[in-house]
C-alpha cells in the first residue's frame, strides 16, 4: 500500500516520458546518418564510384552530362558513398530523410554545367599564354 | 472426439513477423499444430549473389532489424576468415561493445512484447521506454538506432572515444537500475507467475534431440552459449552462460532477464579493457576460391553462416542458418497438450524472428 502511494507521488511529480512531436522536435545527434542532402557538384569529378558502391543501385552518374542523381527512396543511408568518395563532395545530413510533397518527383537531379568554370580557365589560360 | 482447426493466423496482435500455424484442437486443448512459413521471403541469399562483396554487408544486416549487427559480424568475419585478414583487437572489443548493446535492445523488446501478450500493457511500456536509452546510444555513437551499421570487412567503421564511452557506461547503469524495478514484477508477481510457470515445458532430453539453441536450451538446463568459444574478443572477457533448469516459460523469461544484465556486465568488462589502435584495417582485391563457416551468437540463439567463394568480386553462395529456423521443431513438441488461451505466451516465448527465418 505504501508502495503504491510512492508509485503515484513519484508519477505525478515527474516529467512523462514522451514528447509532444510535431510542437516539440529532438535535436538529431551529430553523427547520426539522417539523409543524403546531394553533393557538392562543383567539386565532384563524376568518377562514379558512389555508383558502384552504393549498395541499393540509388546513385547514377552520368559523365557525359555531368549530371549527379540519387533517388531518395531506394535510399537506405547507409553512408558508403560518402566513405567512397574521393574528393568527399557527398554531403550527409544527421536530420532525418524529409517527406516528398509531389508523389511524381522520385529523383532529384542535380546536373549543373561547369561552362562557368571552364570558361574562366580559358580565360586565364589566354592570360598566362 | 470431433476436432478443429484453429489458424494462429499471418496476423496476430502478438507476433512482430506474420507465422502461420494451424492448430489441430479437441475442445480447449491443442493435439497438432502444423506450420507454414514463408509470408516475408525477400529472396536475400539470391541477392546477395548479385552483389558485390562489400555491399552484402549491407544487404545481410537488413536480414533481421533486431539481431542486425550480429548478421553483419558474422558475415564480417566469414569474410576475413577467407581472406586472412588479421584484424586490430581494438576492432574486436568495439564489435563487442555494439554486439552486447544490440543484445540488451533485443532482449529488453522481447521482455516487452511478452508483457504485452498477457495484457500487462504499462509493463510493456516501461520495458520500452528503458529501451529508447539503447536506441539512442547507438544512434549516438554509431549513427543509428536499429539497423546501425558499424562493421565492415577490416574491422569497425566508426571509433569510440573517451567521451563516447563514459556516456555508453551512465546509460548502461540507468538501464540496470530500471531493470532492477521491474525485475520482480517478471519473476516475482503472483499473476504473472500464474502464466509462465509450468507452460510449455521443454525437457532437457527433447531440447538435445530437436537441437534447440539459444536461451530454450539454456533454460531446459544445457549450458550452451557460442561466445564461451572465444571469437571477437569474447576470449578475453570473463562471463559464463545463464541457464535454468525447468525448461518452461518462466525459465525462458530468468534467462532473458539475467542475460540483459550479463551483457551490461560484459560492456563494462569490454571499455575497462580496449587497447588503443586502429579501428579498421584496409581490405584490397577479392576473396580466393574457398568456403568458410562462421558463426555467432545472436539474442535468439546459434546463427550459421555458409560463404563460398569463386575468386570474383561476388560470392557463388551464401547461405544462412537463424537460430528461429531451428527452434520452431521445439515449438511444434511444445505445443500440443497446452491450451488454446497459452499458444500466443508460448510462440512468443521461442522469441520468433521470422524474417530471419526466411530472409
Amino acid at each position: 500500500m505504501l508502495k503504491m502511494v510512492e508509485n503515484i507521488f513519484k508519477n505525478l511529480v515527474s516529467k512523462p516520458a514522451t514528447r509532444m512531436y510535431p510542437f516539440e522536435k529532438r535535436e538529431p545527434f551529430k553523427d547520426s546518418r539522417g539523409q543524403i542532402e546531394g553533393c557538392e557538384i562543383d567539386k565532384c569529378i563524376f568518377c562514379g564510384i558512389c555508383q558502384r558502391k552504393c549498395p541499393a543501385n540509388a546513385i547514377v552518374v552520368n559523365k557525359a552530362e555531368k549530371s549527379w542523381e540519387i533517388n531518395q527512396f531506394k535510399c537506405v543511408i547507409c553512408n558508403a558513398c560518402v566513405e567512397a568518395c574521393p574528393k568527399k563532395c557527398i554531403v550527409a545530413s544527421a536530420s532525418h530523410k524529409t517527406a516528398a510533397s509531389t508523389k511524381e518527383t522520385l529523383k532529384i537531379v542535380q546536373p549543373e554545367k561547369k561552362a562557368d568554370k571552364e570558361a574562366e580557365a580559358k580565360d586565364e589560360n589566354k592570360v598566362t599564354a | 472426439m470431433s476436432s478443429t482447426v484453429i489458424p494462429f493466423g499471418p496476423q496476430h496482435p502478438v507476433l512482430p513477423e506474420p507465422l502461420h500455424i494451424k492448430l489441430i484442437m479437441e475442445d480447449e486443448k491443442i493435439v497438432d499444430a502444423v506450420p507454414a512459413i514463408g509470408y516475408v521471403h525477400r529472396g536475400l541469399e539470391k541477392l546477395t549473389e548479385t552483389k558485390e562483396f562489400t555491399q552484402n554487408v549491407f544487404v545481410v544486416e537488413r536480414v533481421c532489424g533486431i539481431c542486425s549487427v550480429m548478421h553483419a559480424m558474422a558475415y564480417c568475419q566469414g569474410i576475413e576468415e577467407l581472406m586472412n585478414i588479421e584484424i586490430s583487437d581494438r576492432a574486436k572489443f568495439l564489435r563487442v561493445i555494439w554486439a552486447e548493446l544490440h543484445r540488451i535492445h533485443s532482449h529488453l523488446l522481447w521482455l516487452g512484447l511478452l508483457a504485452d501478450a498477457f495484457g500487462f500493457e504499462s509493463l510493456f511500456m516501461q520495458v520500452w521506454r528503458d529501451r529508447e536509452k539503447v536506441m539512442d546510444i547507438m544512434e549516438e555513437t554509431a549513427g543509428a538506432r536499429v539497423v546501425i551499421s558499424a562493421n565492415t570487412i577490416g574491422g569497425t567503421r566508426r571509433d569510440l572515444n573517451k567521451e563516447q564511452m563514459d556516456k555508453i557506461l551512465v546509460v548502461v547503469d540507468e538501464i540496470k537500475h530500471d531493470l532492477e524495478q521491474v525485475e520482480a514484477v517478471f519473476l516475482n508477481n503472483y499473476t504473472v507467475k500464474h502464466r509462465l510457470v509450468g507452460r510449455g515445458v521443454l525437457s532437457k532430453a527433447d531440447a538435445i534431440e530437436l537441437c534447440a539453441v539459444g536461451p530454450m536450451a539454456r533454460a531446459s538446463g544445457i549450458p550452451m552459449d557460442l561466445r564461451t568459444t572465444g571469437y571477437a574478443a569474447y576470449g578475453q572477457l570473463d562471463f559464463e552462460p545463464v541457464t535454468h533448469n525447468d525448461g518452461d516459460n518462466y525459465a525462458r523469461t530468468y534467462v532473458r532477464l539475467h542475460e540483459v544484465y550479463q551483457s551490461i556486465d560484459l560492456i563494462k568488462q569490454a571499455i575497462a579493457k580496449i587497447p588503443e589502435g586502429e579501428h579498421v584495417v584496409p581490405v584490397k582485391g577479392n576473396p580466393p576460391k574457398g568456403e568458410v563457416i562462421s558463426r555467432v551468437e545472436q539474442p535468439r540463439g546459434e546463427v550459421l553462416y555458409y560463404l563460398r567463394s569463386n575468386g570474383t568480386k561476388n560470392l557463388e553462395r551464401l547461405r544462412l542458418r537463424t537460430p528461429t529456423f531451428q527452434n520452431i521443431p521445439s515449438l511444434l513438441k511444445m505445443l500440443p497438450g497446452s491450451e488454446l488461451a497459452d499458444v500466443p505466451m508460448l510462440i512468443l516465448t521461442i522469441d520468433p524472428c521470422i524474417s530471419c527465418t526466411e530472409r
